[in-house]
């Protein structure tokens, strides 16, 4: 599904990826872990195709394409989502209209028929009931005044509509507590299936206690430092991040 | 009379000296107005003062065009008449400057009278400082008079301004309304200003809402793209009157919208809100001086533009608190939109306070679409195209929907979508 070679990128000019390499094969589940300012969120934003940031070297492919010359909607319309750390405030504009926008946009592409607002209704309130999201999450507009974990439960009842191939979640774990936490881990594992693959960035084993990762990663200092089955994970909020840092040294 | 073309302040003085003996009115009103208007001139001409409230706008297009007299008797009136947006049952029709009753409907709990035949200057107006407004006051020769009795509700109206060239050649007309509210009495009044070719409309409107009364006012302006429109609201609010305004700027190559309100007694509201959207060389200017003479009011205002090629957006606040005006609730926002390198917008807002127990605030921002929400849109499969029309129909959407008459806000929406439409096209 997808495969990261060597994938170098610069912000601004500072080199924060330096070489990564990272398979997540279909069907699986993969963690990422690592300290802040480890390159996480620069690796979660590249494959979703923001174009300030600057690939120096490597390639991603994604089911065989070449992701990186992909514009970031052809890569949504193929099947790959981002999930906002922070996501973005929209004002004046509808969150049940942004979606169905978005449904749609991805649907046109797919050669399937634009559904209607009733249609979409239908399909959106019973996500948002599955989440256990009010329906007037729907009406508001996208974000604005949205609690933090409002917010990332609105990032995954936008996965649960647009029905991704690949994931990536960014910290999604972050500032929920342990119902909301279950509820998204809900999200995602309904998604699971040989068709769907996942990368998981998060701080907390917490997550993955509901999310069980097929492997898990650890990014420090731009490069993939370890990888492992689900035990790294308890291993990592065991010993942190520092006594394996001494290891790699 | 044979038509003769003006120019500069000149050119309505002289216009002014040809008709003197045939205007309604107090002569002496109009005697001492173009006395006014001679001393200021057009702000911006060669003869005109340089002025601190005109610094953002001049008006020296308008200073060196020629103007003549309408030739409306020899308009395709029904032709024009397609083309202005039906809002409400009731409408008074104006085409240059001129009642048309034979057009207008008439509603039935409205008084309408015409300058014409009933003139009165009103009493708030200020040709002594406002050269354009010595102007109309010099040259008014009809206007509408609207009056809605103590405790009636007046529904909707609408006001539409027609203006056309003749032959070819520019007219200018002043027309002059005068808007009475009643104690607890109502109305929503929209106002369409439309037209065809070159002209200048010049139009004064003075509103009175009495103790309890509550006045929207929507203002939607096509003009003409060749058209000049310079209007002066004053508006005075008794206790807990409301006057609510909006007004939307998308014609006219040079456009002045200036209110004056005056909050005069206590828990009265005044919202003086709009949104401009130029292109092209457009030049728009919102000017406002909010008064609050009497304590527990409050005034709302935001303004919004929407800037394209290279035209360019003013928007002049002016909030002024009395010392007897405790608890004041002042508000004022300016927020635009740029999206050319080449578009300006300037903010000016000024706050005079002399109360110590009130509560005002003001701010603005300016920017292009933000490259995140861009983004944002995108990794959701929108492309980029429609990602920024999402986001400038949301600024657009948020600026009309203060409005909550809904016959008048899909009017304006549909206004503004075409006028997107256009642009994104």
């Amino acid at each position: 599904m997808l495969e990261i070679r060597n994938l170098a990128v610069a912000v601004g000019g500072t080199p924060i990826l330096h070489g990564i390499d990272l398979v997540v094969p279909d069907g699986e589940v993969h963690a990422l872990m690592g300290p802040n300012g480890s390159g996480k969120s620069t690796l979660a934003y590249v494959l979703a195709g923001r174009d300030d940031y600057e690939v120096t070297s490597g390639s991603v492919r994604y089911d065989g394409h070449d992701l990186l010359a992909m514009e970031p909607e052809e890569r949504a319309a193929a099947g790959v989502f981002l999930a906002f750390q922070a996501p973005v405030e929209l004002p004046g504009v509808g969150n049940a209209n942004f979606l169905r926008t978005a449904l749609n946009a991805v649907r046109r592409v797919r050669g399937e028929p634009d559904l209607d607002a009733v249609q979409f209704l239908r399909i959106a309130r019973a996500e948002a009931k599955r989440l256990s999201m009010p329906d007037d999450m729907l009406r508001r507009n996208v974000n604005v005044g949205f609690s933090g974990g409002e917010k990332k439960r609105n990032e995954v009842l936008q996965m649960a509509i647009l029905r991704p191939r690949l994931a990536i979640l960014d910290e999604t774990d972050s500032g929920l507590d342990i119902d909301a936490l279950k509820i998204v881990a809900g999200g995602v594992n309904e998604l699971r299936g040989p068709d769907f693959s996942a990368l998981v960035i998060t701080h907390h084993q917490r997550l993955l206690d509901h999310i069980v990762p097929d492997r898990v990663h650890v990014l420090t200092g731009g490069r993939v430092v370890r990888s492992g089955g689900p035990e790294l994970a308890r291993e990592l909020e065991a010993r942190g991040y520092a006594g394996l840092d001494a290891e790699v040294a | 009379m044979t038509a003769e073309a003006f120019s500069g302040a000149g050119g309505f003085l002289a216009r002014y000296e040809g008709l003197r003996q045939y205007l309604p009115g107090d002569p002496e009103v109009r005697a001492a107005a173009a006395e006014a208007f001679r001393r200021v001139g057009v702000p911006g001409g060669s003869s005109g003062k340089r002025e601190e409230a005109w610094k953002y706008t001049n008006l020296r297009p308008l200073a060196e065009a020629s103007f003549q007299e309408p030739l409306t008797s020899l308009l395709d009136a029904d032709a024009v008449l397609n083309e202005v947006p039906r809002i409400a049952a009731s409408r008074l029709i104006f085409i240059d400057g001129r009642f048309r009753p034979e057009l207008s409907e008439l509603p039935a709990s409205v008084t309408i009278r015409a300058f014409a035949d009933h003139p009165r200057f009103g009493t708030l107006v200020r040709p002594d400082r406002e050269a354009l407004v010595a102007l109309n006051t010099m040259l008014a020769e009809d206007g509408a008079e609207i009056d809605v009795a103590d405790g009636t509700d007046g529904g909707l109206l609408q006001l539409a301004g027609i203006g056309t060239e003749a032959s070819g050649r520019a007219t200018a007309f002043h027309p002059r309304h005068l808007i009475t509210l009643g104690r607890n009495a109502r109305l929503t009044l929209v106002e369409t200003t439309t037209g065809r070719g070159s002209y200048l409309h010049n139009p004064v409107t003075e509103v009175h809402v009495a103790e309890g009364a509550v006045l929207a006012h929507i203002r939607l302006q096509d003009e003409a793209p060749a058209a000049f429109h310079v209007s002066t609201v004053y508006a005075e609010v008794a206790e807990g009157g409301v006057y609510d305004s909006f007004v939307l700027n998308i014609g006219a190559r040079l456009t002045r919208t200036e209110v004056h309100a005056r909050l005069a007694g206590a828990n009265a509201a005044v919202h003086l809100n709009g949104a401009q959207l130029l292109h092209g060389v457009q030049h728009a200017d919102f000017t406002s001086v909010v008064r609050h003479d009497a304590p527990s009011c409050a005034s709302r205002q935001t303004v919004k533009n929407v800037l394209t090629g290279r035209s360019r957006g003013v928007f002049q606040g002016r909030i002024e608190v009395a010392r007897v005006a405790q608890k004041t609730d002042g508000y004022q926002m300016s927020q635009a939109l740029l999206l050319s390198p080449d578009a300006e917008i300037d903010t000016k807002p000024e706050l005079e306070i002399f109360a110590d127990d009130v509560k005002c605030s003001h701010g603005a921002t300016v920017g292009a679409l933000d490259p995140e929400q861009i983004f944002y849109l995108r990794t959701r499969g929108v492309p980029e195209a429609e990602a920024r029309s999402i986001l400038v129909r949301a600024f657009l959407t948020e600026a009309v929907e203060v409005v909550t008459n809904d016959a008048a806000r899909a009017a304006l929406e549909r206004a503004v979508e075409q006028w997107w439409e256009r642009e994104a096209a």
